[in-house]
Protein backbone atom coordinates (compact mmCIF):
# COMPACT_ATOMS: atom_id res chain seq x y z
CA UNK A 1 0.00 0.00 0.00
CA UNK A 2 1.43 3.05 -0.76
CA UNK A 3 0.07 6.98 -2.06
CA UNK A 4 1.10 7.84 -5.29
CA UNK A 5 1.63 11.40 -6.39
CA UNK A 6 1.17 12.41 -10.32
CA UNK A 7 3.82 14.76 -10.79
CA UNK A 8 2.98 17.09 -14.03
CA UNK A 9 5.78 18.53 -16.07
CA UNK A 10 5.39 20.51 -18.52
CA UNK A 11 8.75 21.69 -20.98
CA UNK A 12 11.24 19.02 -19.08
CA UNK A 13 10.37 21.02 -15.54
CA UNK A 14 8.23 20.05 -12.90
CA UNK A 15 5.64 21.98 -12.13
CA UNK A 16 4.99 24.26 -9.16
CA UNK A 17 1.30 22.68 -8.42
CA UNK A 18 2.86 19.00 -7.98
CA UNK A 19 5.37 20.29 -5.17
CA UNK A 20 1.52 20.87 -3.46
CA UNK A 21 0.78 17.92 -4.62
CA UNK A 22 3.61 15.91 -3.22
CA UNK A 23 3.56 17.11 -0.02
CA UNK A 24 0.30 17.14 0.46
CA UNK A 25 0.08 13.32 -0.81
CA UNK A 26 3.41 12.91 1.97
CA UNK A 27 1.06 14.07 4.51
CA UNK A 28 -1.66 11.81 3.61
CA UNK A 29 0.84 9.23 3.23
CA UNK A 30 1.55 9.75 6.94
CA UNK A 31 -1.87 9.94 8.31
CA UNK A 32 -2.45 6.43 6.84
CA UNK A 33 0.87 5.08 8.51
CA UNK A 34 2.38 4.27 4.25
CA UNK A 35 4.92 5.81 2.07
CA UNK A 36 4.56 8.40 -0.42
CA UNK A 37 5.99 7.97 -3.92
CA UNK A 38 6.23 9.89 -7.05
CA UNK A 39 5.33 9.36 -10.50
CA UNK A 40 6.84 11.61 -13.60
CA UNK A 41 5.99 11.08 -17.38
CA UNK A 42 8.52 11.60 -19.92
CA UNK A 43 11.92 13.16 -20.19
CA UNK A 44 12.53 15.40 -17.15
CA UNK A 45 15.74 17.66 -16.58
CA UNK A 46 15.21 18.55 -12.90
CA UNK A 47 16.95 16.40 -10.39
CA UNK A 48 14.20 14.01 -9.27
CA UNK A 49 16.03 12.71 -6.42
CA UNK A 50 15.71 16.05 -4.54
CA UNK A 51 12.15 15.90 -5.10
CA UNK A 52 12.80 13.98 -1.97
CA UNK A 53 12.42 17.23 -0.14
CA UNK A 54 8.62 16.89 -0.19
CA UNK A 55 8.35 13.77 1.55
CA UNK A 56 8.52 11.52 -1.38
CA UNK A 57 10.22 8.44 -0.82
CA UNK A 58 10.52 6.69 -3.93
CA UNK A 59 10.02 8.48 -7.63
CA UNK A 60 8.94 5.97 -10.84
CA UNK A 61 9.49 7.78 -13.82
CA UNK A 62 8.68 6.24 -17.39
CA UNK A 63 11.10 8.24 -19.75
CA UNK A 64 9.46 7.90 -22.97
CA UNK A 65 8.74 9.85 -25.58
CA UNK A 66 5.75 8.35 -26.35
CA UNK A 67 4.78 10.14 -22.83
CA UNK A 68 6.22 13.65 -23.23
CA UNK A 69 2.67 14.69 -23.98
CA UNK A 70 -0.77 14.54 -22.75
CA UNK A 71 -3.28 12.05 -24.46
CA UNK A 72 -5.39 11.95 -21.28
CA UNK A 73 -6.57 7.72 -22.04
CA UNK A 74 -2.58 7.33 -22.29
CA UNK A 75 -1.57 8.45 -19.75
CA UNK A 76 -4.67 7.19 -17.37
CA UNK A 77 -3.77 3.67 -18.93
CA UNK A 78 -0.29 3.59 -17.43
CA UNK A 79 -1.09 5.24 -14.39
CA UNK A 80 -3.56 2.58 -13.96
CA UNK A 81 -0.87 -0.27 -14.36
CA UNK A 82 1.27 1.70 -11.71
CA UNK A 83 -1.07 1.83 -9.12
CA UNK A 84 -1.37 -1.69 -9.63
CA UNK A 85 2.31 -2.61 -9.51
CA UNK A 86 2.69 -0.51 -5.93
CA UNK A 87 -1.04 -1.35 -4.73
CA UNK A 88 -1.42 1.95 -4.28
CA UNK A 89 -4.68 3.14 -2.37
CA UNK A 90 -4.42 6.86 -2.85
CA UNK A 91 -3.58 8.88 -6.07
CA UNK A 92 -2.38 12.52 -5.99
CA UNK A 93 -2.81 14.82 -8.59
CA UNK A 94 -2.91 18.59 -9.02
CA UNK A 95 -6.07 19.90 -10.00
CA UNK A 96 -4.30 21.91 -13.42
CA UNK A 97 -5.42 21.64 -16.93
CA UNK A 98 -3.39 18.19 -17.04
CA UNK A 99 -5.10 16.76 -13.52
CA UNK A 100 -8.78 17.29 -15.22
CA UNK A 101 -8.22 15.39 -18.13
CA UNK A 102 -6.37 12.38 -16.51
CA UNK A 103 -8.02 11.91 -12.77
CA UNK A 104 -11.89 11.64 -13.67
CA UNK A 105 -10.39 8.32 -16.45
CA UNK A 106 -8.65 7.16 -14.09
CA UNK A 107 -11.69 6.74 -11.29
CA UNK A 108 -13.34 4.99 -14.15
CA UNK A 109 -10.70 2.83 -15.18
CA UNK A 110 -10.35 1.93 -11.61
CA UNK A 111 -13.54 2.60 -9.92
CA UNK A 112 -11.90 4.81 -7.23
CA UNK A 113 -13.93 7.85 -6.05
CA UNK A 114 -12.33 11.32 -7.16
CA UNK A 115 -12.82 14.53 -5.33
CA UNK A 116 -11.35 17.41 -7.68
CA UNK A 117 -10.69 20.71 -6.11
CA UNK A 118 -9.47 19.63 -2.52
CA UNK A 119 -8.56 21.98 -0.47
CA UNK A 120 -7.58 20.57 2.81
CA UNK A 121 -6.52 17.21 3.90
CA UNK A 122 -8.58 13.84 4.11
CA UNK A 123 -10.28 13.53 7.67
CA UNK A 124 -9.68 10.09 8.34
CA UNK A 125 -11.36 9.80 11.25
CA UNK A 126 -14.40 7.98 10.03
CA UNK A 127 -14.11 6.95 6.64
CA UNK A 128 -12.61 9.24 4.33
CA UNK A 129 -13.76 12.99 3.83
CA UNK A 130 -11.95 15.54 1.74
CA UNK A 131 -13.13 19.25 1.42
CA UNK A 132 -13.16 20.63 -1.37
CA UNK A 133 -13.91 23.86 -3.61
CA UNK A 134 -17.81 24.01 -4.96
CA UNK A 135 -20.13 27.18 -5.80
CA UNK A 136 -17.01 28.30 -7.67
CA UNK A 137 -15.74 29.54 -4.49
CA UNK A 138 -18.35 30.56 -2.40
CA UNK A 139 -18.73 27.48 -0.29
CA UNK A 140 -16.93 23.79 0.37
CA UNK A 141 -18.13 20.77 0.29
CA UNK A 142 -17.01 17.54 2.01
CA UNK A 143 -17.19 14.80 0.30
CA UNK A 144 -16.91 11.39 1.59
CA UNK A 145 -14.71 9.09 -0.88
CA UNK A 146 -16.49 5.51 -0.96
CA UNK A 147 -14.25 3.42 -2.63
CA UNK A 148 -11.00 1.13 -1.36
CA UNK A 149 -8.75 3.17 -3.98
CA UNK A 150 -9.18 6.90 -3.79
CA UNK A 151 -7.99 9.95 -5.67
CA UNK A 152 -7.66 13.71 -4.88
CA UNK A 153 -6.68 16.26 -6.98
CA UNK A 154 -5.95 19.27 -4.88
CA UNK A 155 -6.56 23.19 -5.95
CA UNK A 156 -3.33 25.19 -6.94
CA UNK A 157 -2.33 27.17 -3.97
CA UNK A 158 -4.27 25.54 -1.49
CA UNK A 159 -1.79 23.57 0.47
CA UNK A 160 1.61 24.69 1.90
CA UNK A 161 4.72 23.37 0.31
CA UNK A 162 6.34 21.64 3.14
CA UNK A 163 10.46 20.84 2.64
CA UNK A 164 12.83 19.01 3.97
CA UNK A 165 17.05 17.99 3.30
CA UNK A 166 15.68 14.42 2.39
CA UNK A 167 15.67 12.46 -1.20
CA UNK A 168 13.83 10.16 -3.20
CA UNK A 169 15.26 7.39 -4.81
CA UNK A 170 14.53 7.46 -8.58
CA UNK A 171 13.73 4.36 -10.42
CA UNK A 172 12.91 3.80 -14.35
CA UNK A 173 9.11 1.92 -14.56
CA UNK A 174 8.52 -0.70 -17.30
CA UNK A 175 5.16 -0.24 -18.45
CA UNK A 176 3.22 -1.09 -21.80
CA UNK A 177 2.65 1.98 -23.39
CA UNK A 178 -0.66 2.35 -25.59
CA UNK A 179 -0.89 4.41 -28.73
CA UNK A 180 -1.53 8.18 -28.81
CA UNK A 181 -4.89 8.67 -30.35
CA UNK A 182 -4.38 12.79 -29.47
CA UNK A 183 -1.18 13.99 -31.33
CA UNK A 184 0.18 17.60 -30.33
CA UNK A 185 0.58 19.73 -33.51
CA UNK A 186 1.69 22.88 -31.92
CA UNK A 187 2.46 24.37 -28.64
CA UNK A 188 1.31 28.44 -28.40
CA UNK A 189 2.94 29.34 -24.98
CA UNK A 190 3.33 33.06 -23.37
CA UNK A 191 6.89 33.54 -23.48
CA UNK A 192 9.06 34.10 -20.17
CA UNK A 193 6.02 35.14 -18.46
CA UNK A 194 4.41 33.57 -14.77
CA UNK A 195 1.73 31.58 -15.64
CA UNK A 196 -2.12 32.84 -14.31
CA UNK A 197 -2.35 29.08 -12.54
CA UNK A 198 0.65 29.17 -10.57
CA UNK A 199 1.10 32.52 -9.56
CA UNK A 200 1.24 33.63 -6.18
CA UNK A 201 0.75 37.51 -6.76
CA UNK A 202 -1.63 38.73 -9.82
CA UNK A 203 -2.03 42.54 -10.70
CA UNK A 204 -5.67 42.46 -12.12
CA UNK A 205 -7.21 45.43 -14.33
CA UNK A 206 -10.95 46.45 -15.42
CA UNK A 207 -12.88 48.50 -17.27
CA UNK A 208 -11.37 51.23 -14.60
CA UNK A 209 -8.40 51.69 -17.02
CA UNK A 210 -10.21 52.90 -19.99
CA UNK A 211 -8.04 51.19 -22.37
CA UNK A 212 -5.33 49.02 -23.55
CA UNK A 213 -2.96 51.82 -23.91
CA UNK A 214 -3.27 52.57 -19.97
CA UNK A 215 -2.05 49.05 -18.99
CA UNK A 216 1.81 49.90 -18.32
CA UNK A 217 -0.37 50.58 -14.87
CA UNK A 218 -0.88 46.91 -14.12
CA UNK A 219 1.87 45.29 -15.75
CA UNK A 220 4.64 47.84 -14.42
CA UNK A 221 3.26 46.95 -11.01
CA UNK A 222 3.40 43.34 -11.90
CA UNK A 223 6.82 43.70 -12.89
CA UNK A 224 7.83 45.22 -9.64
CA UNK A 225 6.02 42.35 -7.42
CA UNK A 226 7.56 39.96 -9.45
CA UNK A 227 3.32 38.75 -10.21
CA UNK A 228 1.28 37.73 -13.35
CA UNK A 229 -1.30 39.70 -14.51
CA UNK A 230 -5.03 39.23 -15.02
CA UNK A 231 -8.12 41.28 -15.78
CA UNK A 232 -11.88 40.90 -15.92
CA UNK A 233 -14.47 39.72 -18.70
CA UNK A 234 -14.99 42.60 -20.22
CA UNK A 235 -11.46 43.66 -20.85
CA UNK A 236 -10.94 40.48 -22.75
CA UNK A 237 -13.54 40.76 -24.43
CA UNK A 238 -12.58 44.21 -25.58
CA UNK A 239 -9.61 42.60 -26.81
CA UNK A 240 -7.58 45.19 -24.35
CA UNK A 241 -6.03 41.65 -23.23
CA UNK A 242 -5.31 38.31 -24.04
CA UNK A 243 -8.08 35.69 -23.50
CA UNK A 244 -6.30 33.63 -21.04
CA UNK A 245 -6.09 36.39 -18.83
CA UNK A 246 -9.75 36.84 -17.62
CA UNK A 247 -10.39 35.11 -14.54
CA UNK A 248 -13.82 34.86 -12.95
CA UNK A 249 -16.93 32.55 -12.98
CA UNK A 250 -16.14 31.97 -16.96
CA UNK A 251 -13.06 32.56 -17.27
CA UNK A 252 -9.88 31.06 -15.25
CA UNK A 253 -10.57 30.49 -11.41
CA UNK A 254 -7.20 31.42 -8.83
CA UNK A 255 -6.44 31.70 -5.39
CA UNK A 256 -2.85 33.36 -5.40
CA UNK A 257 -1.72 35.10 -1.80
CA UNK A 258 -2.17 38.29 -3.16
CA UNK A 259 -4.83 39.44 -5.77
CA UNK A 260 -4.77 43.40 -6.84
CA UNK A 261 -7.78 44.41 -8.20
CA UNK A 262 -7.33 47.48 -9.83
CA UNK A 263 -10.26 49.35 -11.23
CA UNK A 264 -12.71 46.65 -11.15
CA UNK A 265 -16.06 46.93 -9.87
CA UNK A 266 -16.22 43.38 -8.11
CA UNK A 267 -19.20 42.25 -9.91
CA UNK A 268 -20.72 38.29 -8.40
CA UNK A 269 -19.14 36.96 -11.49
CA UNK A 270 -15.84 38.62 -11.42
CA UNK A 271 -15.52 37.41 -7.68
CA UNK A 272 -16.15 34.09 -8.29
CA UNK A 273 -12.66 33.62 -9.73
CA UNK A 274 -10.73 35.27 -6.75
CA UNK A 275 -12.56 34.69 -3.88
CA UNK A 276 -9.65 32.47 -3.01
CA UNK A 277 -7.12 34.37 -2.98
CA UNK A 278 -5.67 34.67 0.88
CA UNK A 279 -5.32 38.89 0.80
CA UNK A 280 -6.83 41.30 -1.99
CA UNK A 281 -6.66 44.63 -2.02
CA UNK A 282 -8.93 47.05 -4.58
CA UNK A 283 -8.09 50.21 -5.78
CA UNK A 284 -11.31 52.26 -7.14
CA UNK A 285 -13.20 55.63 -6.90
CA UNK A 286 -15.92 54.47 -6.41
CA UNK A 287 -16.55 54.02 -2.21
CA UNK A 288 -19.65 52.03 -3.07
CA UNK A 289 -18.33 49.54 -5.49
CA UNK A 290 -19.12 45.81 -4.32
CA UNK A 291 -15.32 44.92 -4.24
CA UNK A 292 -14.59 46.17 -0.91
CA UNK A 293 -16.85 44.20 0.61
CA UNK A 294 -14.57 40.75 -0.47
CA UNK A 295 -11.38 43.13 0.30
CA UNK A 296 -8.88 42.63 3.32
CA UNK A 297 -7.41 46.23 2.09
CA UNK A 298 -8.55 49.10 0.04
CA UNK A 299 -8.06 52.52 -1.57
CA UNK A 300 -10.67 54.56 -2.69
CA UNK A 301 -9.14 56.90 -5.29
CA UNK A 302 -7.95 57.58 -8.95
CA UNK A 303 -6.13 54.46 -10.24
CA UNK A 304 -3.87 56.64 -12.54
CA UNK A 305 -2.59 58.81 -9.19
CA UNK A 306 -2.24 56.01 -6.97
CA UNK A 307 -1.11 52.81 -8.86
CA UNK A 308 2.16 54.07 -9.89
CA UNK A 309 3.23 55.81 -6.24
CA UNK A 310 1.99 52.16 -5.37
CA UNK A 311 4.73 50.43 -8.07
CA UNK A 312 7.33 53.49 -6.66
CA UNK A 313 7.13 52.33 -3.13
CA UNK A 314 6.74 48.64 -3.62
CA UNK A 315 10.06 49.43 -5.74
CA UNK A 316 11.56 51.22 -3.04
CA UNK A 317 11.06 48.03 -0.68
CA UNK A 318 12.58 46.40 -2.93
CA UNK A 319 15.82 48.51 -3.24
CA UNK A 320 15.43 48.57 -6.97
CA UNK B 1 -22.77 13.79 -38.52
CA UNK B 2 -24.15 13.43 -34.79
CA UNK B 3 -23.51 15.25 -31.57
CA UNK B 4 -24.41 15.05 -28.21
CA UNK B 5 -24.11 17.95 -25.85
CA UNK B 6 -24.02 17.31 -22.00
CA UNK B 7 -26.50 19.86 -20.25
CA UNK B 8 -26.61 20.65 -16.96
CA UNK B 9 -28.86 22.49 -14.28
CA UNK B 10 -27.02 25.46 -12.37
CA UNK B 11 -28.01 28.06 -9.78
CA UNK B 12 -27.84 31.50 -11.48
CA UNK B 13 -24.60 32.98 -10.98
CA UNK B 14 -26.06 35.77 -8.86
CA UNK B 15 -27.89 33.55 -6.50
CA UNK B 16 -27.22 33.50 -2.70
CA UNK B 17 -25.55 30.37 -1.92
CA UNK B 18 -27.16 28.93 1.77
CA UNK B 19 -27.54 25.38 2.25
CA UNK B 20 -30.38 23.44 4.88
CA UNK B 21 -31.24 20.29 6.41
CA UNK B 22 -28.33 20.72 8.84
CA UNK B 23 -26.20 21.86 6.39
CA UNK B 24 -26.53 18.97 3.96
CA UNK B 25 -28.62 20.26 1.18
CA UNK B 26 -28.58 23.17 -1.13
CA UNK B 27 -31.87 25.97 -0.41
CA UNK B 28 -33.08 26.11 -3.96
CA UNK B 29 -36.26 28.27 -1.97
CA UNK B 30 -36.06 31.23 -4.54
CA UNK B 31 -33.10 30.33 -6.54
CA UNK B 32 -33.79 30.75 -10.11
CA UNK B 33 -31.60 28.05 -12.23
CA UNK B 34 -30.16 28.15 -15.41
CA UNK B 35 -28.45 26.18 -18.36
CA UNK B 36 -24.67 25.94 -17.13
CA UNK B 37 -23.02 28.90 -18.48
CA UNK B 38 -20.04 26.61 -20.00
CA UNK B 39 -22.61 24.29 -21.36
CA UNK B 40 -25.17 27.04 -23.29
CA UNK B 41 -22.65 29.35 -24.53
CA UNK B 42 -19.60 27.09 -25.69
CA UNK B 43 -20.51 23.45 -25.87
CA UNK B 44 -24.41 24.02 -27.58
CA UNK B 45 -23.49 27.17 -29.56
CA UNK B 46 -20.98 25.46 -31.33
CA UNK B 47 -22.57 22.27 -32.00
CA UNK B 48 -25.01 24.29 -33.71
CA UNK B 49 -22.72 26.28 -35.58
CA UNK B 50 -21.84 22.90 -36.72
CA UNK B 51 -25.09 21.88 -37.83
CA UNK B 52 -25.72 25.93 -39.43
CA UNK B 53 -22.64 24.88 -41.52
CA UNK B 54 -23.91 20.88 -42.77
CA UNK B 55 -27.74 20.64 -42.69
CA UNK B 56 -27.09 16.92 -42.10
CA UNK B 57 -25.67 16.96 -38.67
CA UNK B 58 -28.11 16.08 -35.71
CA UNK B 59 -27.66 17.41 -32.21
CA UNK B 60 -29.56 15.34 -29.65
CA UNK B 61 -29.34 17.18 -25.41
CA UNK B 62 -29.03 14.76 -22.67
CA UNK B 63 -30.16 16.16 -19.10
CA UNK B 64 -29.26 13.86 -16.02
CA UNK B 65 -32.30 15.20 -13.62
CA UNK B 66 -35.42 15.53 -12.35
CA UNK B 67 -38.81 16.96 -13.80
CA UNK B 68 -37.57 20.44 -12.65
CA UNK B 69 -34.48 20.77 -15.17
CA UNK B 70 -37.18 20.61 -18.16
CA UNK B 71 -37.28 24.43 -18.39
CA UNK B 72 -33.82 24.93 -19.05
CA UNK B 73 -34.05 21.40 -21.72
CA UNK B 74 -36.56 23.96 -23.61
CA UNK B 75 -34.40 26.47 -23.37
CA UNK B 76 -31.63 24.62 -24.68
CA UNK B 77 -34.03 23.58 -27.63
CA UNK B 78 -34.63 26.52 -28.36
CA UNK B 79 -31.30 27.69 -28.94
CA UNK B 80 -30.91 25.00 -31.25
CA UNK B 81 -30.84 21.52 -31.28
CA UNK B 82 -33.39 18.61 -32.26
CA UNK B 83 -34.28 16.95 -29.81
CA UNK B 84 -33.41 15.92 -25.74
CA UNK B 85 -32.75 13.15 -23.32
CA UNK B 86 -33.75 13.67 -19.88
CA UNK B 87 -32.36 10.54 -17.78
CA UNK B 88 -34.89 10.51 -14.83
CA UNK B 89 -32.28 10.37 -12.23
CA UNK B 90 -31.24 12.77 -9.39
CA UNK B 91 -27.76 13.17 -9.48
CA UNK B 92 -25.52 11.63 -7.03
CA UNK B 93 -21.90 11.98 -7.96
CA UNK B 94 -19.81 12.53 -11.51
CA UNK B 95 -19.59 8.55 -12.24
CA UNK B 96 -22.94 7.77 -11.68
CA UNK B 97 -24.10 10.61 -14.02
CA UNK B 98 -21.53 9.97 -16.47
CA UNK B 99 -22.82 6.59 -16.33
CA UNK B 100 -25.78 7.45 -17.07
CA UNK B 101 -24.51 9.73 -20.42
CA UNK B 102 -22.82 6.54 -21.45
CA UNK B 103 -25.66 4.61 -21.31
CA UNK B 104 -27.66 6.61 -23.79
CA UNK B 105 -24.12 7.18 -25.94
CA UNK B 106 -23.49 3.74 -26.52
CA UNK B 107 -27.45 3.17 -27.99
CA UNK B 108 -26.40 6.42 -30.66
CA UNK B 109 -22.90 6.04 -31.98
CA UNK B 110 -22.38 9.73 -31.60
CA UNK B 111 -19.29 11.14 -33.51
CA UNK B 112 -18.57 13.92 -31.04
CA UNK B 113 -20.19 14.77 -27.66
CA UNK B 114 -19.59 17.99 -26.05
CA UNK B 115 -19.29 19.01 -22.40
CA UNK B 116 -19.10 22.31 -19.96
CA UNK B 117 -15.54 22.79 -18.75
CA UNK B 118 -17.55 21.85 -15.37
CA UNK B 119 -20.38 23.18 -13.23
CA UNK B 120 -20.58 26.10 -11.33
CA UNK B 121 -22.19 24.69 -8.19
CA UNK B 122 -20.02 21.40 -7.86
CA UNK B 123 -16.65 22.30 -10.18
CA UNK B 124 -16.34 19.03 -10.70
CA UNK B 125 -14.39 19.21 -14.49
CA UNK B 126 -14.85 15.59 -14.28
CA UNK B 127 -17.75 14.41 -15.71
CA UNK B 128 -16.35 14.77 -19.74
CA UNK B 129 -13.32 12.76 -18.51
CA UNK B 130 -15.33 10.42 -16.56
CA UNK B 131 -17.64 9.69 -20.24
CA UNK B 132 -14.42 9.42 -21.95
CA UNK B 133 -13.23 6.59 -20.23
CA UNK B 134 -16.64 5.26 -19.80
CA UNK B 135 -16.87 4.93 -23.73
CA UNK B 136 -13.28 4.26 -24.50
CA UNK B 137 -12.54 7.68 -26.74
CA UNK B 138 -10.27 10.56 -26.51
CA UNK B 139 -10.96 13.36 -24.62
CA UNK B 140 -9.76 16.62 -24.92
CA UNK B 141 -10.46 18.91 -22.09
CA UNK B 142 -10.66 22.73 -21.67
CA UNK B 143 -11.01 23.43 -25.27
CA UNK B 144 -10.99 26.85 -26.75
CA UNK B 145 -11.02 26.25 -30.17
CA UNK B 146 -12.88 23.55 -31.98
CA UNK B 147 -13.25 22.70 -35.92
CA UNK B 148 -13.70 19.50 -37.73
CA UNK B 149 -13.27 18.80 -41.26
CA UNK B 150 -14.35 14.81 -42.30
CA UNK B 151 -13.25 12.89 -39.47
CA UNK B 152 -10.71 15.11 -38.00
CA UNK B 153 -10.97 17.66 -35.33
CA UNK B 154 -8.42 20.23 -34.37
CA UNK B 155 -8.50 21.61 -30.92
CA UNK B 156 -6.97 23.71 -28.85
CA UNK B 157 -6.44 23.52 -25.48
CA UNK B 158 -5.81 25.29 -22.43
CA UNK B 159 -2.32 24.39 -21.16
CA UNK B 160 -0.57 26.77 -18.06
CA UNK B 161 0.87 29.68 -19.60
CA UNK B 162 -0.85 29.19 -23.21
CA UNK B 163 -2.42 26.70 -25.29
CA UNK B 164 -2.03 23.57 -27.56
CA UNK B 165 -3.18 22.31 -30.70
CA UNK B 166 -4.44 18.53 -30.61
CA UNK B 167 -5.64 16.69 -33.85
CA UNK B 168 -7.69 13.83 -33.55
CA UNK B 169 -10.22 11.26 -35.17
CA UNK B 170 -13.72 11.48 -34.34
CA UNK B 171 -15.75 9.67 -32.66
CA UNK B 172 -14.41 11.80 -29.46
CA UNK B 173 -15.51 13.88 -26.07
CA UNK B 174 -14.75 17.35 -25.87
CA UNK B 175 -15.10 19.89 -22.75
CA UNK B 176 -15.76 23.00 -23.70
CA UNK B 177 -14.52 26.69 -22.35
CA UNK B 178 -14.72 30.38 -23.47
CA UNK B 179 -13.38 31.01 -27.17
CA UNK B 180 -15.21 27.51 -28.87
CA UNK B 181 -18.17 29.70 -29.63
CA UNK B 182 -20.07 33.46 -29.00
CA UNK B 183 -23.15 33.30 -26.18
CA UNK B 184 -26.25 33.51 -28.11
CA UNK B 185 -29.71 34.52 -27.44
CA UNK B 186 -32.83 32.29 -28.45
CA UNK B 187 -35.14 33.70 -31.04
CA UNK B 188 -38.89 33.68 -31.14
CA UNK B 189 -38.72 31.35 -33.81
CA UNK B 190 -36.70 28.83 -31.93
CA UNK B 191 -38.64 29.26 -28.70
CA UNK B 192 -41.85 28.54 -30.81
CA UNK B 193 -40.08 25.54 -32.21
CA UNK B 194 -38.76 23.89 -29.12
CA UNK B 195 -42.28 23.08 -27.64
CA UNK B 196 -42.52 20.72 -30.67
CA UNK B 197 -39.37 19.22 -30.37
CA UNK B 198 -38.70 15.85 -28.87
CA UNK B 199 -37.71 15.23 -25.30
CA UNK B 200 -37.60 11.76 -24.28
CA UNK B 201 -37.52 10.64 -20.60
CA UNK B 202 -35.60 7.47 -20.12
CA UNK B 203 -34.97 5.74 -16.54
CA UNK B 204 -31.53 5.59 -14.97
CA UNK B 205 -30.02 2.42 -14.68
CA UNK B 206 -28.22 1.21 -11.76
CA UNK B 207 -25.23 2.24 -10.98
CA UNK B 208 -23.50 2.95 -7.71
CA UNK B 209 -21.92 6.45 -6.86
CA UNK B 210 -17.87 6.06 -5.83
CA UNK B 211 -18.95 9.64 -3.56
CA UNK B 212 -21.17 11.03 -1.34
CA UNK B 213 -21.44 14.67 -0.08
CA UNK B 214 -21.57 14.44 3.52
CA UNK B 215 -21.86 18.04 4.30
CA UNK B 216 -21.82 21.57 3.09
CA UNK B 217 -19.75 25.06 4.76
CA UNK B 218 -19.35 28.41 3.97
CA UNK B 219 -16.32 30.45 4.27
CA UNK B 220 -15.69 32.45 7.09
CA UNK B 221 -17.05 35.69 6.90
CA UNK B 222 -13.93 38.19 5.75
CA UNK B 223 -12.97 41.03 8.68
CA UNK B 224 -13.96 43.57 6.50
CA UNK B 225 -11.52 46.05 4.57
CA UNK B 226 -8.84 48.24 6.32
CA UNK B 227 -9.04 51.07 3.57
CA UNK B 228 -5.77 53.07 3.46
CA UNK B 229 -6.44 57.34 2.51
CA UNK B 230 -5.26 57.68 -1.25
CA UNK B 231 -2.72 60.28 -0.69
CA UNK B 232 -0.43 57.33 1.58
CA UNK B 233 -0.42 54.37 -0.82
CA UNK B 234 3.07 53.72 0.97
CA UNK B 235 1.37 52.54 3.50
CA UNK B 236 -0.59 49.59 1.72
CA UNK B 237 2.53 48.68 0.37
CA UNK B 238 3.89 48.49 4.29
CA UNK B 239 1.02 46.60 5.55
CA UNK B 240 1.41 44.01 3.01
CA UNK B 241 4.90 43.91 3.52
CA UNK B 242 4.60 43.89 7.28
CA UNK B 243 1.28 42.93 8.39
CA UNK B 244 -0.29 40.49 5.58
CA UNK B 245 3.40 39.01 4.82
CA UNK B 246 2.19 38.75 0.90
CA UNK B 247 5.74 39.92 -0.27
C1 LIG C 1 -23.06 34.68 -16.62
C2 LIG C 1 -22.04 35.76 -16.48
C3 LIG C 1 -20.71 35.39 -16.35
C4 LIG C 1 -19.72 36.38 -16.20
N1 LIG C 1 -18.42 35.99 -16.03
C5 LIG C 1 -17.48 36.92 -15.74
C6 LIG C 1 -16.12 36.56 -15.46
O1 LIG C 1 -15.75 35.37 -15.55
N2 LIG C 1 -15.23 37.52 -15.15
C7 LIG C 1 -15.59 38.84 -15.09
O2 LIG C 1 -14.71 39.68 -14.78
N3 LIG C 1 -16.84 39.23 -15.37
C8 LIG C 1 -17.79 38.32 -15.70
N4 LIG C 1 -19.06 38.72 -15.99
C9 LIG C 1 -19.32 40.19 -16.11
C10 LIG C 1 -19.53 40.86 -14.77
O3 LIG C 1 -20.89 40.77 -14.41
C11 LIG C 1 -19.14 42.36 -14.86
O4 LIG C 1 -19.86 42.95 -15.90
C12 LIG C 1 -17.65 42.59 -15.10
O5 LIG C 1 -16.87 41.84 -14.18
C13 LIG C 1 -17.32 44.07 -14.96
O6 LIG C 1 -15.97 44.30 -15.31
P1 LIG C 1 -15.18 45.55 -14.70
O7 LIG C 1 -15.25 45.50 -13.23
O8 LIG C 1 -13.86 45.57 -15.35
O9 LIG C 1 -15.98 46.80 -15.29
P2 LIG C 1 -17.00 47.78 -14.58
O10 LIG C 1 -18.09 47.08 -13.91
O11 LIG C 1 -17.33 48.81 -15.61
O12 LIG C 1 -16.14 48.45 -13.43
C14 LIG C 1 -15.13 49.37 -13.63
C15 LIG C 1 -14.74 49.91 -12.26
O13 LIG C 1 -13.65 50.80 -12.38
C16 LIG C 1 -13.84 51.90 -11.52
N5 LIG C 1 -13.10 53.03 -12.09
C17 LIG C 1 -13.32 53.67 -13.28
N6 LIG C 1 -12.40 54.63 -13.48
C18 LIG C 1 -11.59 54.61 -12.39
C19 LIG C 1 -10.46 55.39 -12.00
N7 LIG C 1 -9.95 56.35 -12.78
N8 LIG C 1 -9.90 55.13 -10.82
C20 LIG C 1 -10.39 54.14 -10.01
N9 LIG C 1 -11.44 53.37 -10.34
C21 LIG C 1 -12.03 53.61 -11.51
C22 LIG C 1 -15.33 52.11 -11.47
O14 LIG C 1 -15.70 52.76 -10.26
C23 LIG C 1 -15.86 50.68 -11.56
O15 LIG C 1 -16.06 50.12 -10.28
C24 LIG C 1 -20.07 37.76 -16.19
C25 LIG C 1 -21.41 38.12 -16.34
C26 LIG C 1 -22.39 37.14 -16.50
C27 LIG C 1 -23.82 37.56 -16.64
N1 LIG D 1 -26.69 16.29 -14.56
C1 LIG D 1 -26.05 16.45 -15.73
N2 LIG D 1 -26.66 16.12 -16.89
C2 LIG D 1 -26.02 16.26 -18.08
N3 LIG D 1 -24.78 16.74 -18.20
C3 LIG D 1 -24.13 17.09 -17.08
C4 LIG D 1 -24.72 16.97 -15.79
N4 LIG D 1 -23.84 17.40 -14.88
C5 LIG D 1 -22.74 17.79 -15.55
N5 LIG D 1 -22.90 17.60 -16.89
C6 LIG D 1 -21.94 17.93 -17.96
O1 LIG D 1 -20.61 17.71 -17.49
C7 LIG D 1 -19.87 18.92 -17.48
C8 LIG D 1 -18.88 18.93 -16.34
O2 LIG D 1 -19.54 18.81 -15.11
P1 LIG D 1 -18.74 18.60 -13.74
O3 LIG D 1 -17.84 17.45 -13.92
O4 LIG D 1 -19.80 18.37 -12.70
O5 LIG D 1 -18.02 19.90 -13.50
C9 LIG D 1 -20.93 20.02 -17.46
O6 LIG D 1 -20.43 21.23 -17.99
C10 LIG D 1 -22.02 19.41 -18.32
O7 LIG D 1 -21.75 19.55 -19.71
Amino acid sequence: MSVLIFLDQSEGHIKKNSFEAASYGAKVAELLNTTAEGIVFGKVNDDLAALGAYGLKKIHTITNEAVNELDSQVFANVLAQAVGTFAAKVIVFANNVDGKSIAPRLSVKLKAGLVSGAVALPDVSNGFVVKKNVFSGKAFANVAINTEIKIISLNPNSYKINKTEDTAEVAELNIQIPEAKVKVTAVNKVAGEIPLSEAEIVVSGGRGLKGPENWNLITDLAKALGAATACSRPVADADWRPHHEHVGQTGLAIAPNLYFAIGISGAIQHLAGVNRSKVIVVINKDPEAPFFKAADYGIVGDIFEVVPKITEAVKKLKGV
Amino acid sequence: MKILVCISKTPDTTAKITFTDNNTKFAEAGVQFIINPYDEWYALVRAIQIKEADAATQIHLINVGGADSEPIIRKALALGGDEAIRVNAISQDSFYIASQIAEVAKQNNYDLIFTGKETIDYNGSSIGGMLAELLELPYVSLATKFDVNGTTATINREIDGGEEVNEVQLPLVVSCQKGVAEQRIPNMKGIMGARTKPLKVVEPVAVDALTSVVSFELPPPKAGVKLIPADNPEELVRLLHEEAKVF
